[in-house]
């Protein structure tokens, strides 16, 4: 049995796994990072739109702070989110744009002057101040109240992964890739480290660790049509819930985006809208104003995206051999925009569609996106039921998001959890707590496990083909576990996953290779990737309300008296054939900004029994206090600041607010 | 506005059926001798490298190795010889290529299985030797105002950080094949997007050091295979020819 001892045990090479590996090194601990793929060609790299961080530098950004950040962060989710670590998010989003501005990345910067952008379809002048020229710019992006999207041209989550991944080599962190977790070792309530296989050679290593990190990313690849890369396939939530331990929150919070390419529903960025691009349908009308016509395209994603399946539902689509889409304009930025800041849209359409966007409108359809749910952890990264394990980036339910995250929230929670979550691993490691003893026995078994279970795999001739099975489920998420979902279809879905499951343990491969097998890959990856499909689909037909991208055409109503929770799920017995349902209450009591309407479409949504009172508690404060600085009614509201790491504790400086110890 | 309707990939309507020849070899089982198999698949309209490849794994090889990623033309991980030319296979689309058409993988780098070759070693060890990260004393100050930046510096620097690390560069390069440590025109090019950043505190001298040998600059045959095939299009002519000139003048 190959074994490999480290202090932190890092899987995955995303922007989460390699900023929190880089985090604890420079603690001094001793830290391995594995992927699938070399790191840097983690989905990650596909980000194209930009970063979330309140900086205030462009003149559309004034005003901005963490207060306002904040407030569209929790609208966005629709209250389903922790407020607190909300704040914590918002307050160190700034400190990580700046800090990766300090390692490299070549954030476009604020010119001085006046400019020409295109808003809401209309030619405007924005004018720079010349004190904020040369600091970090940003762009509007969905869903929020400034320009607040820092972005490197339109190549933001490359600049950002190649600095990270840099960096750590200049922290000289092993990274190891082609390596697949395939097992948590874990006992008594304790993880312990990882099985690990080799995709090339197939050997399995045992990694012991006293912290074990999941950074796995996203579930995307469960639905037939995704924006994400062809990795991103949840088995780092497959690991987890595997343990029959950790909780997995919020399954069903599953994001779709308005924009992708058909067919091959490779995504162009929110950016495309955020510059002033519309979305037309079969005759040409711009037809979001109809909808929403305050925000018009810049809603909320799956506010457009709901309305764009809803609009196409009327007949208005434009036919294709691959289904209805519509079509998404940027011919209205001009050329000289689309070549140099969104360029990396024109390429897709060149390539992939065999257009220039500068003259030719997009087709595009809402397609699966963004994995709202994941590990459920607690403010510290730290699994809220298995201890030392912990999970940051998409792959976590940390739970920032909440039933929907705002377009560049999401690569700045990555940098933002791997940046705290790390100091909390560092102290969990420093601590006397993280002692381990455990005996090779343990590890012997769990890598024997494995072993056995490949060895079952490649031996037995069973009559089912992996790729029949996964392509059912591939399309029984798109149609039934979609954008609109309803009881009779969801029951459908959940019943026929549990047959694909069953039909899943009866496997027959026709290649016998320990070594590169991609056929072996497929298959063992299948049964994990089916049980988080069961999660999600089961946590959708329980929660009879709609809240954020979950939209129950049956239970059109948001209901915060039945269902502001958070949906658990977990699987109790290998042999087991659905998940174990539980929920956890979020307090509406300690809000900070207590549930209220979204602002989209109409205020539709059932009160929760404690809402009025802490409307009105939150009102009292706010009066008592006028006239009081943010920070000081912020405090009073929700205390937060004792939950973030000591060093990422003091204010944000911005133009408007100076430093008051510098 | 319709017109491009026209023009769309998705509706062409001709169906052609397509020889597919793969060097197929796998270097972990001792039986395995490189050799060309043919595969042939009927296309469908949009069909790109990735779900040729994909549907021949599918339905006719089981064992057969390739790497995808985003399968968009960003990672980086796709490249191969397509038709003898290094590219991306993944944004390749098959209209584009007439019906037979030959992939094998990328020379120069160590072989995985078939078409995947370890491009990621190569990365590692480019970006440990050449230090491809910003030198600075200080760290930054994550709580302060960050440093202020030309706007167009920021641009020229983001135009030379595209790379995308996906070896087709080097695949190209006859000084490459020839000497195994020779950095390439993605090292040359690093080295020129570190130079050019203000953060960066290395002088060069330091650049030199790293890159003012035949194993870097004076290497270079200026024959520019690497230009051509780049598939971020990178204006790697332009910079070979700067930093060559660059480093010529320190000594
Ligand atoms: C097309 C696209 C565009 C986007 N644009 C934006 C944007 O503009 N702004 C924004 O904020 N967000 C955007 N997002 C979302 C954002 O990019 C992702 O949520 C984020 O990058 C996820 O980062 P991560 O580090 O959590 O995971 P990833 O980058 O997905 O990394 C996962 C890592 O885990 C490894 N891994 C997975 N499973 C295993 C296993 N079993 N064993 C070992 N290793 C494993 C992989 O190899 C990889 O290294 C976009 C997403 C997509 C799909
Ligand atoms: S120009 Fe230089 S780097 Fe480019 S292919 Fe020729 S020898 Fe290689
Ligand atoms: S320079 Fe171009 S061809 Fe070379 S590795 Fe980078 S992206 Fe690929
Ligand atoms: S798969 Fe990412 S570039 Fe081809």
């Amino acid at each position: 049995m190959k074994l490999v001892y480290t202090d932190v045990l890092v899987i995955g090479g995303g922007l989460a796994g390699l900023r929190a590996a880089i985090g604890v090194k420079r603690r001094g601990l001793d830290t391995v990072v594995l992927s699938l793929v070399p790191a840097k060609r983690s989905h990650s790299a596909a980000a194209q739109g930009g970063m979330q961080a309140s900086l205030a530098n462009s003149a559309m950004g004034r005003g901005d702070n963490e207060d306002v950040h904040f407030e569209d962060t929790v609208k966005g989710s629709d209250w389903g989110c922790d407020q607190q670590v909300a704040r914590m998010f918002v307050h160190t989003a700034p400190k990580a744009v700046r800090e990766l501005a300090g390692w490299g990345v070549p954030w476009n910067r604020v010119r001085s002057g006046e400019r020409e952008a295109v808003v809401n379809a209309e030619k405007i002048t924005i004018s720079e101040s010349p004190e904020a020229h040369g600091l970090i710019t940003a762009r509007d992006f969905g869903g929020t109240k400034k320009w607040r999207t820092c972005y490197t041209s339109d190549g933001t989550g490359h600049a950002m992964l190649f600095a990270l991944g840099d960096q750590s080599i200049a922290n000289g962190i092993p990274v190891m890739e082609r390596k697949e977790a395939l097992a948590l070792i874990h006992e008594g309530g304790r993880c312990y480290g990882a099985v690990v296989r080799d995709l090339v050679t197939g050997e399995l290593t045992s990694f012991v660790a006293r912290a074990t990190v999941i950074a796995t990313g996203g579930y995307g690849r469960i639905y037939k049509v995704s924006t994400n890369g062809i990795i991103c396939e949840g088995t780092g939530m497959g690991i987890a819930l595997e343990t029959g331990v950790a909780e997995l929150g919020n399954m069903e919070a599953v994001q779709f985006h308005p924009t992708a390419i058909v067919p091959a529903g490779i995504l162009t960025t929110e950016g495309c809208r955020g510059d002033g691009g519309l979305l037309r349908d079969v005759d040409g009308h711009r037809f979001m104003p109809d909808y929403e016509p305050e925000k018009k395209e810049l809603a909320s994603r799956d506010v457009v995206s709901r309305r764009m399946t809803e609009h196409m539902r009327k007949g208005k689509g434009v036919k294709s051999p691959y289904g209805d889409h519509l079509w998404l304009d940027i011919t209205v930025l001009g050329r000289a925009h689309v070549e140099k800041n969104l360029r990396e849209v024109k390429d897709i359409c060149h390539y992939f569609l065999g257009i220039d966007p500068a003259v030719d409108w997009i087709p595009v359809r809402p397609t699966q996106h963004y994995s709202m749910g994941g590990i459920r952890t607690r403010h510290t990264g730290e699994s809220t039921t298995l201890k030392g394990l912990f999970a940051c980036g998409e792959a976590a339910c940390w739970d920032l998001h909440g039933f929907n995250r705002l377009g560049g929230n999401s690569v700045a929670e990555t940098v933002v959890a791997g940046m705290i979550v790390s100091e909390f691993i560092a102290d969990f490691c420093q601590s006397d707590e993280s002692e381990i003893s455990i005996p090779t026995s343990l590890v012997r078994e769990f890598h024997a496990r494995e072993q056995g279970r490949l060895d079952e795999l490649l031996a037995t001739k069973g009559s089912e083909r992996t790729s029949d099975i996964r392509r059912r489920m591939e399309e029984i998420m798109i149609d039934k576990v979609g954008i609109f979902r309803t009881g009779v279809e969801l029951d459908e879905a959940v019943e026929e996953l549990q047959q694909l499951l069953h039909r899943s343990r009866n496997l027959g491969l026709q290649s016998s290779v320990h070594g590169a097998n991609p056929e072996l890959v497929a298959a063992y990856r299948l049964q994990k990737m089916l049980k988080v499909a069961l999660c999600v689909a089961l946590g959708a037909r329980e929660r009879t309300e709609s809240r954020g991208a979950h939209s129950r055409e049956d239970h059109p109503q948001r209901d915060d008296s039945n269902w502001l929770k958070r949906t658990l799920t977990t699987w109790k017995n290998e042999n087991d054939t659905l998940p174990t349902i539980d929920y956890e209450p979020i307090d509406v009591a300690g809000m900070e900004l207590p549930p209220g309407f979204r602002g989209y479409g109409q205020a539709n949504h059932r009160n929760h029994p404690d809402t009025e009172a802490r409307v009105s508690e939150v009102t009292a404060i706010r009066e008592q206090l006028e006239g009081a600085d943010r920070f000081e009614i912020q405090n009073r509201l929700m205390p937060y600041k004792h939950l973030l790491p000591e060093r990422y504790r003091e204010r944000n400086e911005r133009l408007e607010e100076p430093n008051p110890s510098s | 506005m319709q017109a491009n309707a026209r023009n769309l990939i998705m509706n062409e309507t001709t169906t052609r059926t397509l020889t597919i020849q793969i060097l197929r070899h796998n270097p972990q089982d001792p039986e395995s001798e490189p050799r060309f198999e043919s595969y042939q698949l009927d296309e469908a309209p949009g069909m790109t490298l990735f779900i040729a490849l994909n549907q021949i794994r599918d339905e006719q090889a089981p064992s057969l190795q390739f790497d995808f990623v985003c399968r968009a033309g960003i990672c980086g991980s796709c490249g191969m010889l397509i038709n003898g030319r290094p590219g991306l296979a993944c944004r390749t689309l098959t209209s584009k290529l007439g019906p037979e058409i030959t992939l094998a993988p990328l020379p120069v780098f160590k072989l995985i299985g078939d078409l995947s070759v370890d491009t990621g070693a190569w990365a590692r060890q480019m970006g440990e030797r050449l230090e491809t990260w910003v030198h600075q004393e200080s760290e930054p100050d994550i709580d302060r105002l960050e440093e202020r930046m030309d706007p167009d510096r920021a641009e020229e620097i983001y135009e030379l950080d595209r790379c995308i690390e996906c070896g087709c560069c080097i695949a190209a390069c006859g000084t490459a094949r020839m000497r195994k440590d020779f950095v390439g025109a993605a090292g040359i090019n690093k080295m020129a997007r570190f130079r050019l950043d203000p953060r960066d505190e290395r002088s060069d001298e330091d650049f030199y050091e790293l890159v003012g040998s035949d194993d870097g600059v004076f290497g270079c045959m200026t024959l520019l295979g690497c230009n051509d095939v780049c598939p971020k299009e990178l204006p790697l002519q332009t910079q070979l020819a700067f930093m060559r000139r660059k480093m010529a003048s320190v000594k």
